[in-house]
Order: C-alpha cells, then sequence, then structure tokens
C-alpha cells in the first residue's frame, strides 16, 4: 500500500487538477474517505485547484434515525443484552446514549462483529439484541449469520440501509448543486458498478468509485474532474483491486436472501423510497422488533426533535461544514457530542475536530 | 462502519482464516463471503473479509497512473 501513498504522484496530481482550471463541487459518501481527505489535508489541496469536496449521506451510525437509537436504549433497559458496534453505543438518544445507561446498570456490550454477539447470546443464554447498523458492507455479515440459524435467544434490531436510493435522493432533492460523486470503495466491493449507471443517466452526473489511500482520492477526484470538464457522466473504478464490475456475488446472494427493500427514513431525509433492508418474512423470528414489540409500544406516537441547535442533518446532505454549526467544538465535542457527527469516527464533525481544528 | 483494512491470510480453517493485519497481530476472521487461499490479501471489515484483494489490478493501477502523469491532458478513461 505504500506506494499509494507516494507523494511525488501525489504532486503531479495537484498540478494537473491546476491545469484543468474548473470551479466545481464533488460530494462522497463515505466516512473513510472523509477521513483520507482531511487526516492528509487534501481538502486544502482542493481548494487550490478550485474543487470543493463535501461529504454526504457517507456515515452509517450518523443517518440512523433517533427512533432507531430510543428503540435500543429502550430494549436495554428492559433488561434485553444489547450488543453493537462501538460508535453506535455514544450516539445520544432522547435523554442518554446506550453507553449511559451502563451506569444505570443496563447490559450494554460494544463488539468487534455480528459473531460476537451470536457468541455472547449461546454463552449466557440471555435475550441479547444485536443492534445492526450498517451500509451494504455490513449487511452481508448479518445476512450470513441469520442464514446460519442462531440460537433463539438472539435477534437483531435491523437498522441495515441500501446506498444507492439515497444517492438518487439526494440529486432528486437537488438542494445542493453537485457536478460529480466520489462513490464508497467498501460498498462498491459489495454492490459493483451497475447500481449507479443508473443515476449517470437519469441525472449525467459523472461518478468515479475510489478507495481510501490518499492517491486512490486524489486520482478519483482528477477521473471526476476530466470527466466534468470533456461534459461526460460515467461510471469508472479507480479500485479495481478491490471493486469488481459485477460485484461480491456471494455476499449480493446472502443478502438477496435475507433483506427486501422497504421505504426508510434516514436522519436528515425524509422516507426514502426502497432504501431500508426489511428481513424477509422468513426471518421473522430473528426481528427484535416483532419479538419484543410490547416493549416498544411507549415509542409509537413520539417524536424526535434534534438536539437544539444541532446541524447534522444539513451536514448529511452536504449543506453546510461541521464549521458552520455553532455548537462545533463548543458545545458539542467527541468527548460530549450532542449530534451523531461528532460521535461516529466516520462522522464529518468528529474528523474535522480531530484534523483540523477548532471552531470557526 | 465501512472502514475495512487489508490483511495477509495465514490459515484457513473451514469459514474462519487466521489473518495477519501487518502489524503481527492476528486475528480470526470469518471468510465465507469469498473465494480465498493462504497467502492472499483480503479486506477485513467487521470481522468478515468481504474481498480478496486483487494484486495484478493493484499492480496495473499503479502502471496506468505513471503512464498517465508523464504524458500531458490524457483521461484515464480510455485506458482503464
Amino acid at each position: 500500500m505504500f506506494r499509494y501513498r507516494d507523494s511525488e504522484v501525489a504532486k503531479k496530481i495537484v498540478e494537473k487538477l491546476k491545469g484543468i482550471d474548473l470551479k466545481i463541487r464533488i460530494m462522497h459518501v463515505c466516512g473513510t474517505h472523509q477521513d483520507t481527505i482531511v487526516r492528509f489535508g487534501l481538502d486544502s489541496l482542493f481548494k487550490q485547484s478550485g474543487i470543493e469536496v463535501r461529504q454526504g449521506p457517507g456515515c452509517p451510525v450518523c443517518v440512523t434515525t433517533t427512533r432507531e437509537y430510543e428503540e435500543a436504549i429502550t430494549m436495554a433497559k428492559k433488561g434485553n443484552v444489547l450488543a453493537t458496534f462501538g460508535d453506535a453505543v455514544r450516539v445520544p438518544g432522547r435523554a442518554s446514549s446506550l453507553l449511559d445507561l451502563r451506569a444505570e446498570g443496563c447490559d450494554v456490550r460494544i463488539v468487534y462483529s455480528i459473531e460476537d454477539a451470536v457468541n455472547l447470546a449461546k454463552k449466557t443464554g440471555k435475550n441479547v439484541i444485536f443492534l445492526a447498523v450498517g451500509f451494504e458492507t455490513t449487511a452481508p455479515s448479518t445476512a450470513v449469520t441469520l442464514l446460519r440459524d442462531p440460537p433463539e435467544n438472539f435477534t437483531v434490531l435491523n437498522c441495515h440501509r441500501y446506498v444507492p436510493p439515497v444517492l438518487h435522493a439526494l440529486l432528486e432533492m437537488g438542494d445542493l448543486a453537485i457536478q460529480g460523486l466520489l462513490e464508497p470503495g467498501h460498498v462498491s466491493t459489495i454492490i459493483g458498478l451497475r447500481p449507479y449507471q443508473m443515476l449517470s443517466e437519469k441525472y449525467h452526473i459523472p461518478q468515479v468509485i475510489a478507495g481510501f489511500e490518499p492517491l486512490d482520492v486524489l486520482m478519483g477526484i482528477y477521473m471526476l474532474a476530466q470527466q466534468i470538464k470533456k461534459g461526460e457522466a460515467k461510471v469508472e473504478n479507480e479500485y479495481r483491486r478491490s471493486v469488481k464490475p459485477e460485484g461480491n456475488v456471494k455476499a449480493l446472494a446472502v443478502l438477496e436472501k435475507v433483506f427486501e427493500p422497504v421505504d426508510l427514513a434516514w436522519r436528515g431525509f425524509p422516507v426514502v423510497k426502497a432504501s431500508g433492508m426489511k428481513l424477509k418474512n422468513k426471518f421473522q423470528n430473528y426481528d427484535a422488533r416483532k419479538r419484543f414489540e410490547d416493549q416498544l409500544k411507549e415509542l409509537e406516537n413520539m417524536d424526535f426533535p434534534e438536539p437544539k441547535g444541532c446541524r447534522c442533518n444539513e451536514i448529511l446532505r452536504g449543506l453546510v461544514n461541521p464549521q458552520d454549526c455553532q455548537l462545533f467544538a463548543r458545545a458539542c465535542t467527541p468527548s460530549h457530542p450532542l449530534g451523531p457527527c461528532m460521535v461516529s469516527i466516520e462522522g464529518a464533525c468528529q474528523i474535522e475536530y480531530k484534523y483540523g481544528g477548532g471552531p470557526r | 462502519m465501512c472502514l475495512a483494512v487489508p490483511a495477509k491470510v495465514k490459515e484457513i480453517k473451514g469459514d474462519i482464516a487466521k489473518v495477519d493485519f501487518g502489524d503481527g497481530v492476528t486475528r480470526d476472521v470469518n471468510i465465507s463471503l469469498v473465494d480465498v487461499a493462504e497467502g492472499e490479501y483480503v479486506i477485513v471489515h467487521a470481522g468478515f473479509a468481504i474481498q480478496v484483494l486483487d494484486k495484478e489490478e493493484a499492480e496495473k493501477t499503479l502502471k496506468l497512473w505513471e503512464e498517465l502523469l508523464s504524458t500531458a491532458e490524457t483521461s484515464p478513461s480510455g485506458k482503464y
């Protein structure tokens, strides 16, 4: 991987970008791209070349709604063991996060993988609920697990989402003018190139799938700039060492067996058509929402407003930058996050705080 | 969440492989989503290998960049 960080090659790409001389805005939908861009200072290089790069709804923990976190919090409070990934436990609900509940004696576990949660269910015999957050990259692991008959005391609070439908929604809403999309390398590793073709055709938008080394991102942006300059709207693949045109066929097959599309709300978006992964009927026994329906009744007619002043909704649509938020690095910090974008290692606010700097 | 890291497959037992993340740390990961052999590199996400890294394509990409950057305004898209 070392050669993907070669500074001489980077310099050459930047020179070429400057030579293209465009004033453009590009969106990416991946927290790991944002991390590379801010960590290696690529954002200022892009700015010098007249290119603005914004992060869209590319952080799964961030786009999961407060209602979904409240479901997890409610079930943890009722005596179930709640297991999930590290970032998700810290997202604030109405009054507290899952992590806060530990102090109240609730059993909240951070796991590395869904398999750890299954093993916990086997070992303890308790009701273990896995809060399953994530896009197409993560959902196959949930699907494989459910296909292998996990124990009856294991259920999933399923919050998996498909990425292409939210890209459609974003372009359809059109409240931010963007000239190109840098597509996420690991989601694309699973889904391949085809889902992006329709976007290019319908909205005439150039797209490049890119990897996560600094040179991958620089090259991806360069390829987008070239397309924009030529007036093209193609789907190109910079991350060929991982992304095959057909995607990961095995992973797609297990997704198809276990999930079906359903309309679903995303944080920052209204309901996005066919963007949620619903468990097929065959797997209803493992659906925590069905199994513990009674425990969730209290949430039925509730509204979940965003924290006052928090601009995560707009950040997730790429409308504003973290530093446009009054709370950023003042009331809202990684040790005291108010919105999910400051919680997640893939959140625009946390990344900006970590590598960028303080409030404006 | 979509953070995924390359690792070298050291030993395979059924659906589980011991992989090395390059820092001497080895971990068990589930390889049921890929067809992989010992010695190959996989991309690991949340305890599952999601793809086998294609060494040939990686080399090709680097070569194409070199070519592209040594010539004047040429789009890589035609060659890719």
